[in-house]
């Protein structure tokens, strides 16, 4: 589990989150949603580290995150799984060498059980025949999946995934979802994703956190989203004609 | 104000760098890559430069010799000082630096904007470790080596000009290029290069690792790269040439 605890974080005059207080459980996929520049990637990015805050404290499993050293920090890293919008999978290396990265760097796994650890997570995320490919020669949905079994060749705690469907077609985008879904579950991960897309909301959105202008507006399912009231949230929700269509039918 | 700022920002890079590698096995295999990309496929550009260099120096100085009281050694001799004390630890380290500077600069730039550094960082890696000190490694190991071989070309490139316009008999060259020779002159062209080196791979590394924004920035911090490694060089050229020979 991870919790957060009243967080602020500025970029010279401009607050950027206001005191946000969550939890992400364990075994669920924890959606962070809101409008481009509302703060979500901000709170991902204060979650992993990236970001130093100025104020508050993030625990993972009652381990004071914020205030650790950086090499105590690693330690806590080691037990995260990120994807990043991108994928950021290193251009030079295969993608077996990608996926065995992580057991190379912080196990002494022999050469044979990293490679049938790396065959199982390729499988798991079904890219069978991939092994020795570059980044790029990949699609961008090739792409995502590979940085997916990457990100869970350690079989982390906590996986952060930043915007997993932006720049995929929505069937592509629906695969990716199913599969951080199913991963959560099958590995009891805490697993946090940052989206805008209303159809990985309604999909995967056990608990989701809405970010308006910097603060936590709005916490609930993917079933209490539908009926909510608050007018920031509908706004977000029911931009597009096709919500708009079905909020109708609803 | 703001030179003052970014040499701060490069010695805490650089202190972030020296620490002891993660893993050492993972650390060796960077540095073979390192050696192959830096050092290896920098041979044929200065072998190709050295000899031509050589060659010219040698034709140049038999033009500006050609009084009957000049010992005729002195192109040979004149060739192997210039090519030794200067033309291979400078205008080589000068050629290095456009070529594996801008490609030290752009590599961890672009790994820099596609949040690759930032994947290292969340796993718990140093990515400044993993990715500057090989290179720094590599460079100041295997720059020296390329020094020697260019220096041994150029001398050979003089010889071969020697022969093919007949300016002057091998064995005048030869002689030439025996006579007076200072082991020192040597040490002085090998410290030069192990500093240049550390200039080129570390000033490269530093600014790929800054680089903020897009493609259009990792362009401009190579180009940076380049002009600032160039500039150092032959500051630390004066200064070195000042306090290792006189």
């Amino acid at each position: 589990m991870i919790e957060i605890n009243n967080i602020s974080k500025s970029f010279g005059d401009q607050k950027v989150l206001n005191n946000i207080t969550t939890t992400f459980e364990k075994g669920k996929t924890n959606l962070i949603i809101g409008q481009s520049g509302s703060g979500k990637t901000v709170l991902m990015k204060c979650c992993i580290g990236l970001f130093d805050i100025d104020e508050g404290h993030i625990d993972f499993d009652k381990r004071n995150f914020s205030a650790f050293s950086e090499k105590k920090k690693r330690n806590i890293r080691k037990e995260m799984g990120v994807l990043f919008q991108g994928g950021a999978l290193f251009d030079s290396f295969t993608v077996e060498e990608n996926v065995m990265f992580p057991l190379n760097m912080f196990t002494k796994m022999s050469l044979e059980e990293k490679r049938d650890r790396v065959n199982k997570m390729l499988s798991r995320v079904n890219l069978n025949n991939a092994n020795n490919k570059l980044p790029s020669e990949l699609s961008g949905g090739m792409i995502k999946r590979v940085a997916i079994a990457r990100a869970i060749s350690l079989r982390p705690k906590y996986l952060f995934c930043d915007e997993p469907n932006s720049g995929l077609d929505p069937k592509t985008a629906e695969v990716i979802d199913a599969l951080i879904s199913e991963l959560t579950e099958e590995f009891e991960m805490t697993t946090v994703v940052n989206t805008h897309d209303m159809n990985s909301v309604l999909q995967i959105g056990q608990k989701i956190s809405y970010i308006y202008k910097g603060n936590l507006w709005w916490e609930g399912s993917n079933k209490e989203i539908m009926k909510t009231e608050n007018k920031e949230l509908n706004d977000f929700v029911f931009s597009t004609e096709l919500t708009r269509r079905l909020k109708l039918k609803l | 104000m703001k030179i003052i700022a970014e040499i701060g920002e490069y010695v805490l890079l650089m202190l972030q760098a020296f620490r002891r590698p993660d893993k050492g096995k993972v650390f060796r295999r960077q540095l073979m890559m390192d050696f192959q990309d830096l050092g290896t496929n920098s041979i044929g550009l200065i072998g190709f430069i050295s000899v031509f260099v050589g060659a010219i120096i040698a034709i140049q100085m038999a033009y500006n010799m050609d009084n009957p009281l000049l010992s005729h050694k002195l192109v040979g001799f004149s060739t192997r000082q210039m090519m030794i004390l200067e033309l291979s630890p400078t205008i080589m380290s000068l050629i290095l630096a456009g070529k594996v500077g801008s490609s030290i600069a752009s590599e961890i730039g672009t790994m820099k904007v596609t949040e690759q550094i930032s994947a290292l960082k969340v796993m718990g890696i140093n990515p400044a470790n993993y990715l500057i000190l090989p290179k720094i490694t590599a460079a100041v190991i295997y720059n020296p080596l390329l020094i020697i071989f260019s220096i041994a070309l150029g001398i050979l490139g003089g010889w071969g000009a020697c022969l093919t316009t007949g300016i002057m008999s091998t064995t005048y060259y030869v002689e030439g290029v025996q006579a007076w020779y200072e082991p020192f002159t040597l040490t002085y062209a090998l410290i030069k290069t192990v500093v240049f080196a550390f200039i080129i791979s570390s000033v490269s590394g530093y600014m790929g690792y800054t680089v903020e924004g897009g493609s259009v920035e990792v362009a401009r911090n190579s180009t940076k790269a380049v002009v600032y490694s160039s500039i150092l060089i032959i500051i630390f050229d004066l200064i070195l040439t000042q306090l290792l020979l006189i």
